[in-house]
């Protein structure tokens, strides 16, 4: 691990809270470029939370791939809006709901927090509270739905959560460039399952 | 030359060429065939890290490769695993080539089997969990295919892969301490929690089972008999890895209890479920997770790992023979539900037949192939734990209760029926080329289960 970090303690609340206002937007909003747009800058507040362990290079390769997840995943949605559209009608929760789940996940974050720096003592309070945070509201949006979309979304939030706690363990670089590549796989087959069914059959 | 390089990198690399061709994707899949075929032949021909002559050259097949500062090391005494794992893509493969309208993502199944065979090569092994998620995400394609609805199987199967690796990255993390500190019981008891549920999420154990029977009753029913056949064979080989590694996992009593516990509950549960399927399937779906409750009950027995790597044949041939058979029904029928294939033995006999053979096979029914490996675990298990003979018997009769009900919708409505061939040759040969195969290892069990009970030997510290 890094002994000398070059990201500031002070950044890490305000990473954390912004992991949490971006991880709620993708669970209320309804539109699917605020969603790809709260991913993207969920991924500024995993590269400051993991820089703070890892060599800023490293950390860039997270965020940078995480943004690439995005562009994938935005693209399949403006290939095939249909699928989006579609889908998007049979969402059956109202947002007030998924704002007070996200309020009761968030009451499990604080309360699991000290423990798990307790666990874990590489870790930060904040980083803690981020990392949990991420991987609450992503179980949280994967419970909550069954559009491709929305669950690669939670998919990529919950190894987003996952990846800022196995940061402050493990800092391989061949572990980095599997964990980058195994978020940019599952966006492409996230991607895929969203234009799929509008594809020509080949064969 | 490197052993990494020829049975990892060339198969990864040529099954994404090969996804090319996806105009001709029997082509791709033909030749994804052959190439498997090729390296299967190669790991059992070819010894590695020693020097090969041939005429007038010689090589050696080093067994390290350096990759970002890790290791992917391929040894002498895992060819015959490779041997396995790539005749078992060839099976597969040459099944797709032969299907009708050919897979257009079959080739990916190539580049699957290398990351799985990538995952049991890298150093430190827990970097294998990624691989294999990779592995899983590469078969997408394979289980949705363009141009229809994603089903929500395919979705959860996705959800249940990832959601498993990072209880495996996380262990080993902590097994780091529990070798400093073999005695802290709270860091063993962690470290069984994180592996058991991440190995119960990559291998469909009760509860996160239901994303397989989905999947079986919504998916392509040869495509995903790619994930059952090999998925399962491989994560139980990573399995198998930190039991050989870790001496306090490997000498833990509880560790076997559980295995054994859990298998028989889910060769009992999945079987009485099964015994009350409307949805062919479902029923295979259902088969499937029979089998990992079975082999996790062989893996669990004193004794009973030979008798795991003896199932793995008689389990391929049964899966694809029963994939392709219920493949080839779903062509001529509007679905896979019994009331929609009443009757459907008249049209289709041998398809009809083989189905109708699979199912008993690994039902456990006498004279057929998965036969003689139960037989052998539960006469292991019945001097210490009859109990659970009793239970996989349970499960077995209600596997058994639901081949019958397939049987007797499959011949209702009989009428005037005369001998014939519907089915194209190529695939009535392959599904007659399996079943008879099936009966010649039910009936010859030492000819061809013998040597597959030789291949533990990998494992040193496990094998008896």
């Amino acid at each position: 691990m890094n002994a000398v970090s070059l990201i500031p303690a002070a950044l890490l609340w305000p990473a954390a809270i912004l992991l949490a206002m971006t991880s709620t937007a993708m669970l209320v909003s309804r539109d699917w470029r605020a969603c790809v747009g709260a991913l993207a800058a969920q991924y500024v507040g995993v590269f400051v939370m993991v820089a703070f362990n890892w060599p800023l290079e490293l950390a860039l390769v997270k965020m940078i791939a995480g943004w690439m997840t995005g562009a994938v995943l935005g693209v399949a949605v403006i290939t095939a809006p249909q699928s989006w559209r579609e889908q998007e009608r049979s969402w059956p929760s109202g947002r007030v709901f998924r704002l007070l789940a996200s309020l009761l996940a968030g009451l499990v974050v604080i309360s699991l927090t000290a423990p798990g720096v307790a666990l874990m003592p590489g870790l930060r309070l904040a980083q803690m509270a981020g990392a949990l945070t991420l991987m609450s509201m992503g179980l949280l949006q994967l419970g909550l739905t069954a559009q491709p979309l929305r669950v690669t979304l939670g998919l990529l939030t919950v190894l987003a959560g996952f990846e800022i706690l196995y940061a402050s363990v493990e800092a391989a670089t061949l572990v980095a460039g599997l964990l980058a590549t195994v978020n940019l796989a599952l966006a492409l087959a996230g991607a895929y399952l969203l234009i799929a069914p509008t594809m020509g059959d080949v064969g | 030359m490197n052993a990494p390089l020829v049975w990892i990198a060339v198969p990864a690399l040529l099954g994404l060429v090969l996804f090319s061709l996806q105009p001709r994707p029997r082509l791709a899949a033909a030749l994804a065939g052959i190439l498997a075929a090729v390296l299967a032949l190669a790991a059992w021909q070819l010894p590695l890290g020693k020097v090969i002559t041939a005429g007038a050259w010689s090589f050696t097949l080093d067994e390290t490769l350096f990759v970002l500062g890790r290791r992917f090391t391929l040894t002498d005494e895992m060819r015959p695993l490779l041997t396995g794992i790539y005749a078992l893509a060839a099976f597969w493969l040459v099944g797709a080539a032969a299907a009708r309208r050919g897979y257009p993502a079959a080739s990916l199944a190539l580049t699957s089997v290398a990351l799985m065979t990538a995952a049991l090569a890298v150093e430190p092994f827990l970097y294998a969990a990624l691989l294999l998620e990779m592995a899983a995400l590469l078969c997408v394609p394979l289980l949705a295919p363009p141009g229809k609805p994603v089903g929500q199987g395919v979705l959860r199967f996705v959800t249940f892969q990832t959601l498993g690796m990072p209880f495996l990255l996380f262990t080993g993390w902590l097994l780091a301490g529990v070798e400093a500190d073999p005695g802290n019981q709270t860091l063993v008891l962690r470290v069984s929690i994180l592996l058991g549920l991440g190995f119960s999420f990559l291998l469909a154990v009760l509860p996160f089972h239901t994303w397989l029977p989905m999947l079986a009753s919504e998916a392509d029913a040869y495509a995903a008999a790619f994930v059952f056949l090999m998925l399962p064979v491989v994560v139980i080989l990573f399995g198998l890895g930190f039991l050989e590694r870790y001496s306090w996992l490997r000498e833990a009593p509880m560790v076997y209890a559980a295995l054994r516990t859990v298998g028989a509950l889910m060769v009992a549960v999945m079987g009485l479920l099964a015994a009350f399927q409307q949805q062919l399937g479902r029923s295979m779906g259902y088969a499937v997770i029979g089998e990992t409750g079975f082999a996790l009950l062989a893996l669990g027995t004193p004794g009973g790992l030979p008798i795991y790597f003896a199932t793995l044949l008689p389990r391929a041939l049964a899966l694809a023979v029963w994939a392709m058979a219920l493949q080839i029904i779903h062509e001529h029928t509007t679905d896979l539900s019994l009331r929609a294939v009443r009757g459907v033995a008249q049209k289709l006999p041998l398809a009809a037949t083989c189905l109708a053979l699979a199912h008993f096979s690994l039902a456990g029914l006498p004279l057929l192939g998965s036969f003689p490996p139960r037989l052998w675990l539960w006469s292991l298990l019945s001097g210490q734990f009859g109990w659970m003979v009793i239970v996989s018997l349970l499960g077995e009769a209600g596997l058994m209760v639901g081949g019958l009900r397939t049987l007797a919708a499959f011949v209702s409505g009989f009428d005037n029926w005369r001998p014939h061939l519907s089915e194209e040759p190529w695939r009535a040969l392959l599904l007659a080329t399996g079943v008879a195969a099936l009966l010649a290892v039910g009936l010859f069990p030492a000819q061809f289960l013998a040597p597959l009970a030789r291949v533990p030997e990998v494992f040193v510290r496990l094998s008896p």
